[in-house]
């Protein structure tokens, strides 16, 4: 009894509050419906599992690995659970906070994934956004991990920027007045997000350009350029990781001193729908290619024992990828990720161990190129839930390995849209 | 630099110096707009009739056309928002921003019918302000109508009387036609109807058509082979006059079950330019009133369907 008494009164309460609207929006406030809810930002919850299985670490022999790039522990484990809040905050600005929530060796830890505030409707095509966010830079890294096509990083991403490039600063854009799609940006950033590392004092720097229209009214397309670069003091990271862990190994540290880094990358995307109906089918077909250079003085101690060298990288790589929506539910895909890096390096220092026992150890001179194929299946019941399917086989120098997982990725309460 | 500015000289519309730069959201409103503006208006249209407006991506194209945008128009009512918010924000431009006089909703200027009393995602997308697809009704398209040319009015006050005039023109025409489509319609009040999606509720109301099913099993949602099973038992019983499905949406589940029911599947246009005969409102109107008819066999036995 007391309970349909409170359904309908809510009900009626909704619809008082819906015909306000119908009236007049400017009569709203007079109306007196406001009742403390109605400016709840949209708050949206992003939950991701993973099972997962492979038999070695993680390796990228050539790079330093920092960020976020890694496995997922074997067997069953959460992804990031992505808490997000945004909201107009007024007429001018736009505010959004994301927080990642992750599982650790057992812990749970909490990472600001991005918190800005952006200008709304500053006019003459300019935004200005402040705090902390994704670098414009390329095409994948501006987009949450759960809008990724594949549920992990392209190996490129993963060596040169830890997975993303994500750093506190300030962004500017500028979005040409013109018919087809141009916009122009600049980023200053603290520059201590991986690659960059603890510095003077904001010497993060991007620069980006992107362009793109539609061909047909079936299919569109966007092509970006872009440059990263920074100055660091020194920046850590290990030689190869382990499944985010460090137990059982030996304590070694590796660190990059008094580096400069260069990054340039180009990036395309292309996307095909009959009739612009994406989701009834649907192919995107992407590719992003980027080239670091970098120098520094090499660190790296063991055990009491450290090598001290001159460092001067260059390392490249790119993805190519295709997915295709061939029933309103299902979608495959497939991407093929190739890295490289040519590493010079001149031995300063040596203590207890020398410079070939530090590369024999660690691979890091490597010169022959990483490969990886990968496989993807996912299904979505709607737009909110996908379960997805990917198999990959890496190639590296001296091990060949497998990766099989099975990833949910749910989307509840305010999902807002993808940018393209 | 100077490569650049020239590459963007050359890029920029000759045509867009003088005239209102309308984004519209969906045909209806673009030839709405077309209509209550005539050649003010220079006019884009971001989907086409055969494009669900539910599902559009916030592609490169709509940010540039929303950036240079005077006026926006949408249905609104929560319908585009998988993209529209993206494009008001990423666009930058301060005269079409939310509650600003370039921005308007047309579902917000009429009443809408089922606003839901309880939201949850179970019951698939459901749009919290009630149903946004309220162009098929014309007394409210009347009443948007006149909205619409207030708020021309109000943004390009230069042209005001010129927009008033072609507003008085518009209403008198369809006034004109809305009387003979009462007439003609009245046959079909009453008739029990299956639709795809739930978007014909305001054709429906109007026509005093009875909406006894959707084929999906809820808004959204494709129907799986078991949901189509269980709508063909449902229906068996009592079987629908006919089944909707507009011009964008996949007829192969309305096809199957117009086959197993021996009910006839009616593709209507949907919106302006959903086949030749929809040019614009009124034709649109017009053409749904004649296919409406068409299916309907000349004796009220239960027998084949119409050809």
């Amino acid at each position: 009894m007391s309970h349909s008494f409170v359904a309908r009164a809510s009900a009626a309460a909704f619809v008082f509050t819906a015909c306000s609207f119908i009236t007049d929006r400017s009569l709203q406030a007079q109306t007196g419906t406001i009742t403390g809810n109605e400016f709840n930002p949209a708050i949206s919850l992003i939950l991701d599992g993973l099972y997962t299985d492979y038999h070695d670490d993680f390796a990228l022999p050539g790079f330093q690995i920092g960020g976020e790039a890694g496995l997922p522990e074997k067997g069953f484990s959460l992804g990031h659970t992505e808490l997000g809040i945004s909201a107009n905050v007024d007429d001018s600005f736009y505010g959004s906070a994301v927080l990642a929530i992750h599982e650790h060796d057992g812990q749970t830890e909490t990472e600001l994934e991005e918190a800005f505030v952006e200008t709304l409707g500053l006019g003459n095509g300019f935004t200005v956004k402040g705090g902390k966010f994704f670098s414009h830079l390329g095409y994948l890294n501006s987009q949450h991990e759960h809008a990724w096509d594949f549920a992990d990083a392209p190996l490129v991403y993963a060596a040169l920027f830890g997975n993303h490039l994500i750093d506190e600063g300030v962004q500017a854009r500028w979005l040409a007045p013109t018919d087809m799609y141009l916009e122009l940006g600049a980023e200053i950033t603290r520059g201590d997000g991986f690659p960059g590392g603890e510095n003077d004092g904001n010497d993060g720097q991007v620069l980006f350009a992107k362009i793109g229209n539609d061909l047909t009214a079936n299919s569109s397309w966007q092509l970006g350029v872009s440059g990263f670069r920074t100055n660091f003091l020194s920046r850590s990271g290990e030689a190869h990781a382990h499944d985010h862990g460090h137990e059982g190994e030996e304590e070694a540290e590796f660190v990059m001193n008094n580096g400069d880094v260069e990054i340039v990358g180009l990036d395309a995307v292309f996307k095909w729908a009959p009739t612009g109906n994406r989701q009834a089918q649907q192919l995107i077909l992407q590719g992003e290619y980027f080239k670091r250079d970098e120098n520094a003085t090499l660190d790296f101690s063991e055990a009491g024992s450290n090598v001290v060298a001159d460092y001067d990288g260059e390392q490249s790589g790119y993805y190519a990828q295709a997915v295709f929506r061939f029933l309103p539910a299902w979608r495959v895909g497939a991407r093929y990720d190739w890295i490289e890096a040519d590493n010079q390096l001149v031995e300063l220092e040596a203590n207890g161990i020398d410079l070939e026992e530090f590369l024999a150890d660690t691979g890091f001179d490597n010169t022959d190129p990483i490969t990886r194929e990968t496989w993807m299946l996912d299904y979505s019941r709607s737009e909110f839930s996908r379960v997805r399917f990917q198999y990959s086989y890496s190639d590296l120098p001296d091990n060949r390995d497998e990766l099989f997982l099975v990833q949910y990725t749910m989307s509840l309460g305010a999902h807002g849209a993808h940018r393209y | 630099m100077r490569y650049l500015i020239a590459f963007i000289l050359l890029l920029v519309p000759a045509s867009s110096m003088a005239q209102l730069n309308v984004f519209a959201c969906e045909p209806e409103w673009a030839a709405l707009t077309a209509s209550l503006a005539g050649d003010q208006a220079d006019i884009f249209t971001a989907t086409t009739a055969l494009q669900n407006p539910h599902h559009i991506e916030a592609r490169p194209s709509l940010i540039a056309k929303m950036r240079n945008a005077d006026l926006v128009v949408c249905s609104g009512a929560e319908l585009e928002t998988g993209w529209l918010p993206l494009l008001l924000r990423t666009s930058s431009n301060p005269r079409v921003q939310l509650n600003q006089p370039g921005y308007f909703e047309a579902a917000m200027q009429v009443e809408r019918l089922d606003i839901p009393t309880q939201i949850d995602r179970s019951q698939g997308d459901v749009h919290s302000q009630g149903n946004p697809h309220v162009h098929l009704d014309p007394h409210r398209l009347l009443k948007i109508g006149a909205a619409l040319s207030a708020r021309l009015q109000a943004i390009d006050a230069a042209n005001a009387a010129l927009y008033a005039q072609r507003l008085q023109q518009w209403q008198q025409d369809f006034n004109v036609q809305l009387s003979q489509w009462q007439q003609t319609a009245a046959p079909l009040r009453g008739k029990t109807v299956v639709v795809y999606h739930d978007n014909w509720k305001y054709l429906t109301e109007w026509l005093g058509l009875q909406q006894i099913a959707t084929i999906e099993p809820r808004p959204g949602i494709p129907p799986s082979g078991a949901d189509q099973k269980r709508l063909l038992e449902k229906l068996s019983q009592t079987k629908p006059d006919f089944i909707l499905v507009a011009a964008f949406e996949d007829t192969k589940a309305a096809d199957w079950l117009g086959d197993k029911l021996q009910v006839p599947v009616i593709i209507l246009p949907f919106t302006v330019g959903g086949d030749k005969q929809s040019g614009d409102l009124i034709a649109l109107f017009n053409r749904t009133l004649q296919l409406l008819q068409k299916s309907q066999p000349t004796q009220s036995s239960s027998g084949q369907p119409a050809p």
